[in-house]
């Protein structure tokens, strides 16, 4: 009789296959990659494998691998500035969408429920909206004969020369990721009951205090979750570096891509990525236990 | 929360909302623009329209993205409920602890990521990139969106009407689809639709796993972006737009309606 | 339901041959034996053994946790014991899925299929069982009638009431004529007085049918009014089973005593016991008690006595001396409207629940706060209890 209960964990099973197949299995390959050498042949990396040698033709393969790559990746000032510039970047960027998102979020959970809800569904449409295409309309307003320099053309002002700096790589990145941000802090603000803060009135609060005693500190989970679901992705961004950043920016998701497509040095590219990895690890485990602790809540 | 709005917070409500769509209404207006150069205003004009569709490789790689999404997204809505369910009811059981792992990851990982590691798989495993690669890297990820959309709603559902209709004579896998699911079903539907726009819309996945012949729209859109803004390419995504927006109201509009009725 | 064809409140009086229990050679429907079930190292259901005859409304009362809903469940089959057995008319259950078990249940959420209409709702199990559709429609017709819900047959659940969903639910469990009726706290999500009618509601039903109804709930009151009879459950044990009257007027331990009504315990040791009357001492009573009680308690040894509130008079002359009598102070009055209720603080420090039924309109002279009482009751009043 117990194992009527337990089939319900074979609906997993299908699932669990394909993530561990084309999930997990090729994170071993980038892993192995990385330990490998570049090499002019189609794919352009040695050593591989040859099973027809049997277990000497492996031996000898892993006695091909070597941490050069990682080597050259700390010999070379190039990555090092990628990677600490990436940090920077998506650390700043964080930062902004919270001094930005969180007045927006508080706004919306304020409106009465029929705007509350026209304004989520307005919140939510960019989300579903292609990321390239928004990006790319950002590239209409930043560029030197754009809208921006135009408007400011009229009041007397500019030109000002954004596009292809660090400060459209910032714009770029907030303007992408406001949704991802605002939608989590709205959820924690939008479920905080009302009376919670008529009984910090009644109790002596000024609203402000009300807002910094009660309202706050109850929407650090949605606080936390944005943070998180913002920096991860934008550590490894690509697009909005490539395309707002212009050539002299770095970032590691833009390295990975000119390594790999580029240069055509795949174990760069894959020890890029394993960096990478391993930086985002407890950003993604904290982000991971957050949302199983939502779901929990959520029961 | 409700009433009493502060001056602060319509100010924020009019910076954060105009700033996330001027720039949309902006690339609106211009792909009816007549003249070529992006910041004069040459006119009304659908001229970029009608060149869009004379335009070849632009269609052919619209049609691609369509193939791709459509099959991805189905695969990835079956995994996805599947994977929900598990999540959901199935408790504890081995690997649980990996398996939510796996779901959640992908949703935060760096696309550069997942496209490297995919494509070292295919090439790894000998297979020949294209039209399957990708729509294959597609269902992987959009699958773990699928799976976290219906989850929340399936675990919102009353378990107590499964338990109800197996009372009534009906075996569990029967019950699951004459009961679960028509009530997950606006998930399930939710789940198909964001997996479909996240296929329409990824463009490092399908760059690092396609090959000839398997351009994708965001890859042709992507190619001409690096070469300047062109009102052809205006044009190309005010559609995808508006067939995203009308999608995405429709179904809001459709679930509000439901639920005044309720 | 017309007013008149609702039973008497005095339902033992009503069914007072009916007492299959009490025949050796009755047939019981379900029987528990021994069963356990734990969750987590927990101990749900300990050790519970339990006949329920054909025709019989039984209920289980307890406190939430007491184990009361598991073992329901488990006689639906959606718990799985860890040992012992149910049986159901002579056949073992073990192993059966909840499908493929004749008992249906009438859940606490009562978890109608929120796409279906009512009339699909209650036609599901017919459809289950292969019924041909002619017939389900039928059935179903009937359904609706039984409980009074002709006309909403296309209504969907969120349309109705929650009095019309109770009775959605209660016709989608009767219809497939379950061999019994599992009723899962029926009545919780319902206000007092829609309740009250319910229980009688429910009662006629069930008589109409000749079903067997088993109830959960943790409403004394509404276990008292329904049911034949009565088992009271604690952490996972029957502590007492028995008809309405006999938990009431005889619980078997102090925790029956104070879980189904309001109770006064007074402690105390046993000077005498000849197997017809109890003899205790008492600091509550300078007379002691003189009870009419056929235990044969050892003497010296501790005992308590339960007396019910409504069972104490209030006197505000004092009574000759004796026993059975106690001096004190009103300290509260609580006035209920066909009751009142006082508190009465005893020289020793503790309080006492006296209770009197508002059968005048005015009295003379009406019992007020401090005044100086005495609480008397009669031998045959009380319960002498030893655990």
């Amino acid at each position: 009789m117990k194992a009527r209960r337990d089939r319900t964990g074979l609906a997993a099973l299908a699932p669990f296959l394909w993530l561990g197949l084309f999930f997990l299995f090729p994170f071993l390959l980038v892993a192995k990659l990385s330990l490998s050498d570049t090499a002019l042949a189609i794919p352009p990396y040695t050593p591989r494998i040859y099973w027809s040698a049997g277990l000497a033709g492996l031996k000898t393969f892993f006695a091909a691998l070597d941490f050069e790559t990682y080597a050259r990746l700390t010999s070379d000032r190039l990555y090092i500035v990628a990677y600490l510039s990436s940090l920077k970047f998506a650390a700043i960027s964080t930062g902004i969408l919270l001094i930005l998102g969180y007045p927006l979020a508080y706004a919306m959970a304020r409106c009465a429920p029929a705007v509350r809800q026209a304004l989520l569904m307005a919140m939510i449409l960019p989300f579903w909206t292609s990321f390239l295409i928004r990006v790319y309309a950002l590239i209409g307003i930043l560029k030197p004969e754009g809208l921006l320099n135009t408007a400011l053309r009229l009041v007397g002002l500019g030109p000002v020369n954004i596009l292809n700096t660090e400060t459209a790589i910032y714009i770029g990145l907030v303007y992408a990721y406001l949704p991802f941000m605002v939608l989590p802090l709205y959820a924690v603000l939008e479920r905080q009951q009302h009376d919670l803060l008529e009984a910090a009135a009644d109790l002596g609060c000024t609203p402000f205090e009300a807002f910094w005693r009660v309202t706050f500190p109850l929407s650090l989970p949605g606080v936390a979750a944005g943070a998180l679901l913002c920096f991860i992705p934008m550590v490894g961004e690509f697009v909005i570096p490539d395309l707002l950043g212009g050539s002299s920016t770095l970032m590691l998701g833009k390295t990975i891509w000119t390594e790999f497509f580029a240069n055509r040095d795949w174990p760069a590219a894959s020890a890029v990525a394993i960096v990478l990895l391993f930086t985002l690890v407890v950003p993604i485990v904290l982000y991971q236990r957050q949302q199983a602790k939502l779901m929990e809540a959520g029961r | 929360m409700k009433r009493g709005l502060t001056t602060f917070n319509i100010a924020s409500l009019v910076i954060g909302f105009g700033f996330l769509y001027l720039p949309i209404v902006l690339l609106v207006i211009y792909s009816f623009n007549a003249s070529r150069l992006v910041t004069v205003w040459g006119g009304f004009s659908t001229k970029w329209y009608a060149s869009l569709f004379r335009n070849e490789q632009l269609l052919d790689a619209i049609w691609v993205t369509f193939r791709i999404g459509l099959i991805s997204a189905t695969i990835a809505t079956v995994l996805g409920t599947f994977a929900a369910v598990a999540l959901v009811r199935a408790g504890r059981f081995k690997g649980r602890t990996l398996f939510s792992g796996m779901i959640f990851a992908p949703l935060v990982m760096p696309e550069v990521i997942l496209g490297l590691s995919l494509l070292l798989l295919f090439v790894s495993l000998g297979l020949p990139r294209g039209f399957w690669t990708v729509t294959v890297s597609h269902a992987t990820v959009t699958m773990c969106y699928a799976a976290v959309v219906i989850q929340a709603r399936l675990s919102a559902f009353d378990r107590q009407l499964e338990e109800a209709a197996q009372d009534l004579g009906c075996p569990p896998i029967k019950a699951f689809f004459a009961i679960t699911l028509p009530n997950i079903a606006p998930a399930v539907a939710a789940a198909w639709m964001l997996a479909f726009t996240l296929s329409l819309d990824d463009l490092v996945i399908a760059s690092f796993t396609s090959g000839p012949g398997s351009t994708t729209l965001p890859m042709r859109i992507y190619s001409q972006v690096r070469l300047g803004v062109s009102p052809e390419i205006n044009a190309v995504s005010t559609l995808l737009i508006g067939l995203v927006a009308t999608g995405v109201i429709a179904v809001y509009l459709f679930q509000m309606r439901k639920r005044r009725e309720a | 339901m017309t007013e008149r064809s609702r039973p008497r409140l005095n339902i033992g009086a009503v069914r007072s041959t009916f007492a299959p229990w009490a025949d050796p050679a009755a047939k019981p429907l379900v029987r528990f034996e021994n069963v356990v079930k734990r969750f987590d190292g927990e101990t749900a259901v300990n050790g519970v053994s339990l006949d329920i005859y054909p025709g019989e409304f039984f209920a289980l009362l307890g406190p939430s946790g007491c184990g009361k809903t598991t073992l329901m469940r488990l006689l639906a089959g959606f718990e799985t014991p860890d040992s012992g057995r149910i049986t159901l008319a002579g056949e073992d259950l073990a192993g059966k899925p909840p499908h493929q078990r004749p008992v249906n249940m009438m859940f606490q959420s009562y978890a109608l299929f929120p796409h279906l209409s009512v009339e699909r709702n209650i036609a599901f199990g017919l459809k289950q069982q292969g019924m041909p559709k002619d017939q389900i429609a039928d059935r179903v017709t009937e359904m609706l009638a039984l409980v009074r819900l002709d006309g909403l047959a296309r209504r969907k659940p969120h349309q109705l009431s929650g009095g019309q969903r109770q009775r959605v639910a209660l016709a989608r469990a009767i219809a497939p004529r379950p061999k019994m009726l599992l009723l899962d706290e029926p009545l919780a999500a319902l206000d007092k007085k829609l309740r009250e009618e319910t229980q009688f509601e429910l009662m006629a039903l069930q008589q109409q049918l000749g079903m067997t109804f088993l109830i959960v709930t943790h409403d004394q009151e509404e276990a008292m009014v329904t049911a034949d009879r009565i088992a009271v459950m604690r952490s996972g044990e029957i502590v007492q089973i028995g008809r309405p009257a006999d938990v009431y007027e005889a619980p078997n331990s102090r925790y029956v005593a104070d879980f189904i009504g309001d109770v006064n315990i007074f402690e105390g040791k046993a000077e005498f016991a000849d197997g017809t009357t109890v003899r205790m001492s008492s600091p509550e009573a300078p007379g002691g008690f003189d009870i009419v009680e056929d235990d044969l308690l050892d003497v010296g040894s501790t005992a308590w006595l339960a007396v019910r509130p409504e069972k104490i008079e209030v006197h505000l002359d004092e009574p000759p001396p004796g026993p059975n009598r106690m001096a004190g102070k009103i300290e509260d009055i609580g006035y209920l409207g066909d009751w009142t209720t006082y508190l009465v603080e005893l020289e020793s420090g503790r309080t006492i629940r006296a209770a009197r039924a508002n059968a005048k309109r005015f009295v003379d002279r009406p019992v007020d706060w401090d005044d100086k009482v005495w609480l008397t009751f009669a031998r045959d009043a009380g319960v002498v209890l030893t655990q």
